[in-house]
């Protein structure tokens, strides 16, 4: 068993969405009850792959590649398949293998117009092997293939299931994703040839790069262009506008995905790869990605309050809560890049959640404009609560998860890495722990004005409002309990990432001797 | 006056030698050739309707002896006249590519041509005329048999261009393609001759070491490189030699555009090859920044333009165009240095993708337009709707056009960028960004048509299926495959050209 996990576990996991979305194309469109069980078989069987891998995964060398396989894929450039699993990615695949299924059950009565569950529910898992196969790879050339893989089932599911300005959002979801990503390309590659290299593989091209002499300013250079397309995901001031389009348009399961976990491929690309292939550049870019993060704390924060859209709200506020793990990860310190990862699963259920939300009001008022909310809690008193329980998660009270991620990222920019501007951090500091309030400030303003108070006339006698369902129950409660779970036993994420995070700055630490 | 009676003295002609199983593939094209024109010439209407099929077979049957070349790698490369013409894996592979286009090429054309009332048994023996001058230009390394071969491929292609004569716009498209294609065919030879009176041989090998004086240009060779390379400049439709392009395309007969498109280009690109890495090697410091204009500008401008058309054949035209420049783009690198990838490489690489993935485009603009009989993207709404298959097919080839993995674009992209990047070079790393640039411009007017097939309703609320011909149907599938593969399994590509060498320099 444990041999077969480690020769297969990983590319099974990866490839069963696929075959899922294979033998989803043999169902006739006209039976929509089969197509919604097959696509969540397939989701559910790539979870349990997924949870045998992370029930023999040895948290003790969480540092280690586990399950590594790595055979020959493109001998001509010396591209390879190689897949592990370690501590920093353990976190977002676990991330990942929940959220895609619970979007599944969500998606069995709430399938946006125009139809077709069978297209719908293909694209969400091609996405989702796209989305794994990123957080496994260890070769830079497959890592590519995979992050560009999610580019197309999210295009379409903005521009055919999207609302009225569907097609400019996907356009524009498409096209600043594919600047950053051929630009990022293009840096591999001259980073390759630029080390001399004989391979992509991230570990060992990391240890050719600090064995060779590279000119600062290449290096520089190179990571800049790996910047442009983990920044624009992520997505980072000032790159962040195709994002409340995207999310403002997309479907709620859409919304979702791209919040839980798309935006981490940006994050986790800077933790995996940037930062540890090219530690002394990082420390030069390190001041520059601090600044940019806390202008999108600041940024996004007043972005929300300005919002009349409720979707659009939180989209916003997806960039000012990125801007945390983006200052975590600045740090350059175990610390800091510990709290980032956290700070990526928290926000991946909470945010996730606050969609989730928003998608089943959108349902019930057929609106989402603030202003023509209210009185969520006389109407729907169980879901008023939860998004009152959400908003207090995601603007970081203690003893919910959405604290872990944004506290310690603050705190770690009290004390960055040797060669980054202490003083200079923080500054950060202060202005992001300004931020916090601003978070308040717009999240309670939310629930103040769509929770409270009487519901507005023209949905007073609404029939069609009415509470939790029992798809939104089972979709939601298992984020509901992570959320207070992670928030009380932080160490849980902490102990799997923090030997594989220090690995991962040893370079660096190395560099700055 | 005593040399000249010297060489009358020389014993007389004798027949150089002949590697008669290296030929074998361009000897029985020809031979199936006339034999096809032969009957047609007898049995006249008869046998019209097995014209396409028996082409076909004449196209496929060469794969043989290729095969068997192959198979005797240890006897490559084959050398005939002198070095003047090579078979090596290169020009093999090369030589597949061709046949297969042709192949293509008659599926595509079988049902438009029936349904056209056209010359339709004349057509094919010109196609097969001009695949024939494209294998041949695989392997000629002689600056006279490049060019007899170039204008082998170039004078049936003018003729099938204006085929529709009931048509005005095939007739301005036949009427543009020749005068452009012998405009620059008297520019190439100006360029060509200067070259000979420099090196007294045509023989590109030769002209490699008489041109080279191991410093800078001699100006004289210079001004021939320049004709030269703006003939083919014409051919491969690059910036701002490209005007014929767009008119042609959309002028001729959609199967003898996508012919041009992919087949024509590619064999302009083969001399292009053959004539810059053998004959010129050491001239790097004219042909480089020389090929980095006409890349750059190449790519933006025919992106740029490709973005404003309206109709799917012009656009294919200018991103055809476009794709030009990216394939221009490792030549603006090359040099003697490169010793792991070379631009011949990528540029093989790109040319076996860029063909699935256009002819497939082809193909499906060819099935769209028997329903709708138009060729504007606005058409092609809700195509999504009354025909997933074709439209989920085409959603292939357009993001393969685009470079997204995991279809066979990315691996020909990459290959680019990766000989670009090679030296780490300023040259190489700003085309290679600006290569990337010009793939978001590129992306936007591919997602276009995307656009209209998955987000926009039908216009006229015309639901009636696509019927799908066999052999349209064939051609689909063969380029479908084909694009996937290249794209999961890119490794198939690179050991058809991983010996890519020009042999016998």
């Amino acid at each position: 068993m444990t041999e077969f996990l480690n020769d297969w576990g990983i590319s099974l996991m990866v490839f069963l969405p696929l075959v899922g979305a294979v033998l989803l194309a043999f169902v006739p469109a006209k039976d929509e009850e089969s197509i919604k069980l097959v696509a969540l078989v397939a989701s559910l069987a790539t979870a349990a792959v997924g949870v045998l891998l992370i029930w023999n995964f040895d948290f003790d060398a969480a540092q280690t590649l586990q399950y590594d396989v790595n055979t020959g894929w493109i001998d001509i450039v010396n591209a390879r398949y190689h897949v592990a699993l370690d501590g920093i990615s353990l976190p977002l695949i676990a991330l990942t293998l929940l959220v895609v299924p619970l979007v599944i059950i969500y998606s069995w009565n709430h399938i946006p117009a125009p139809g077709n569950p069978k297209v719908f529910l293909m694209l969400i898992l091609v996405l989702h092997t796209g989305m794994l196969g990123s957080f496994v790879a260890q070769d830079l050339v497959l890592f590519f293939v995979f992050f560009e893989v999610v580019l197309l089932p999210m295009y379409f599911m903005i521009g055919v299931w999207g609302g009225e300005d569907r097609l400019y959002a996907a356009i524009k979801f498409f096209l600043y994703t594919l600047f950053g990503s051929a630009l990022m390309l293009v840096s591999f590659l001259a980073l390759y040839w630029s080390a001399g290299s004989t391979t992509f593989d991230m570990v060992e091209l990391a240890q050719e790069v600090a064995a060779r002499d590279i000119s600062l300013t290449t290096q520089v250079l190179i990571f800049g262009g790996m910047f442009l397309g983990f920044g624009i995901k992520v997505p980072m001031f000032p790159f962040h506008t195709w994002l409340p389009d995207a999310h403002t348009q997309a479907p709620t399961q859409g919304s979702v995905i791209l919040a839980a976990v798309l935006l981490k491929l940006g994050t986790y690309g800077f933790v995996r790869i940037a930062i540890p292939i090219l530690p002394e550049a990082a420390v030069e870019w390190a001041p520059w990605i601090g600044l940019l993060s806390v202008i999108g704390i600041i940024y996004g924060a007043l972005g929300c309050l300005a919002q009349t859209d409720m979707k659009r709200l939180i989209a916003f506020s997806s960039v000012a809560h990125m801007g945390y793990v983006m200052l975590g990860i600045a740090t350059l310190t175990s610390f800091g890049i510990n709290a980032a990862i956290f700070g990526m699963v928290a926000h991946g259920l909470i945010t996730g959640m606050l969609f989730f939300i928003a998608g089943s009001i959108k349902d019930r008022y057929h609106t989402l404009e603030i202003k023509r909310l209210g009185g969520l809690l006389v109407q729907a008193p169980r879901m008023g609560w939860i998004l009152g329980f959400c908003t207090m998660a995601s603007l970081g009270l203690p003893g919910l998860a959405g604290f872990w991620g944004e506290f310690p990222a603050i705190l770690a920019a009290y004390n960055p890495a040797d060669g980054v501007s202490q003083t200079l951090f923080r500054v950060y500091m202060v202005i992001a722990a300004i931020g916090t309030v601003f978070a308040a400030g717009y999240l309670l303003w939310l629930l103040q004005r769509t929770a409270f108070g009487t519901p507005s006339e023209e949905f007073a006698e609404d029939p069609e409002i009415t509470d939790m369902v029992a798809t939104e129950w089972i979709s939601w409660t298992p984020l509901l309990i992570l959320i207070v779970v992670f928030g009380f036993v932080p160490g849980i994420i902490f102990g799997i990432t923090n030997p594989a995070v220090i690995e991962g700055l040893q370079a660096l630490s190395q560099g700055a001797r | 006056m005593l040399s000249l009676l010297a060489q009358i003295d020389q014993p007389s002609f004798v027949r150089p030698e002949i590697d008669w199983h290296g030929v074998a593939p361009e000897l029985l094209l020809l031979g199936l050739g006339a034999l096809v024109t032969t009957l047609d010439i007898i049995f006249l209407e008869r046998i019209r309707r097995f014209m396409p099929m028996l082409t076909g077979i004449a196209f496929l049957i060469p794969l043989i002896p290729i095969l068997t070349l192959w198979s005797q790698s240890e006897d490559l490369p084959r050398v005939m006249f002198d070095g003047a013409y090579v078979i090596d894996r290169y020009s093999l592979a090369l030589k597949v590519l061709f046949l297969l286009s042709g192949y293509i090429v008659v599926l595509l054309s079988t049902d438009y041509m029936a349904e056209g009332d056209y010359y339709d048994s004349e057509f094919y023996q010109l196609i097969s005329a001009s695949i024939l001058g494209m294998v041949v230009m695989s392997s000629a390394r002689d600056l006279i048999s490049i060019f007899v071969a170039l204008e082998l491929i170039s004078i049936p292609a003018y003729l099938m261009a204006a085929w529709r004569k009931r048509d005005l716009k095939s007739n301005e498209a036949g009427l543009k393609y020749m005068l452009m294609g012998v405009f620059a065919s008297a520019i190439m030879l100006y360029g060509m001759s200067i070259l000979y009176g420099f090196a007294g041989d045509t023989k590109l090998s030769s002209i490699a070491t008489a041109i080279d004086f191991g410093g800078d240009t001699a100006p004289i060779v210079t001004l021939a490189i320049v004709f030269t390379v703006i003939g083919f400049g014409f051919k491969v439709s690059a910036v701002p030699f490209h005007t014929w392009a767009p008119d042609t395309y959309e002028g001729a007969p959609t199967p003898l555009t996508a012919f041009l498109a992919v087949a024509s280009k590619a064999a302009g690109f083969v001399a292009l090859i053959s004539i810059v890495l053998v004959a010129l090697p050491n001239q790097a410091d004219v042909v480089q920044p020389l090929m980095w204009v006409l890349s750059a500008v190449t790519m933006t401008v025919g992106n740029l333009i490709a973005i404003r058309q309206t109709n799917i054949v012009r656009m294919l035209a200018y991103s055809g165009v476009a794709q030009a420049g990216y394939m221009l783009a490792p030549l603006a690198v090359y040099g003697q240095e490169f010793n792991e990838t070379n631009p011949a490489n990528a540029i093989v690489n790109y040319l076996l993708v860029y063909a699935a993935m256009n002819f497939g485009a082809f193909a499906v603009v060819l099935l769209g337009a028997r329903k709708t009989r138009s060729g504007e993207i606005s058409s092609y709404g809700g195509l999504m709707n009354y025909a997933p298959g074709l439209g989920a097919a085409m959603t292939l080839f357009l993001f393969s056009l685009a470079g997204i993995p995991p279809v066979g674009g990315w691996w020909a992209k990459f290959q680019i960028f990766n000989v670009l990047t090679q030296n780490a070079s300023w040259a190489g790393i700003s085309l290679a960004v600006i290569a990337a640039v010009n793939s978001v411009f590129a992306a936007f007017y591919y997602l276009n048509i995307a656009k209209q097939m998955w987000f926009m309703p039908e216009p006229n609320e015309d639901h009636t299926p696509i019927r799908f011909p066999a052999p349209l149907a064939t051609a689909l599938a063969i380029t479908v495959i084909a694009t996937i593969v290249f794209g999961i399994l890119p490794g198939i590509t690179g050991d058809l050209s991983d010996f890519t060498n020009l042999a016998a320099r």
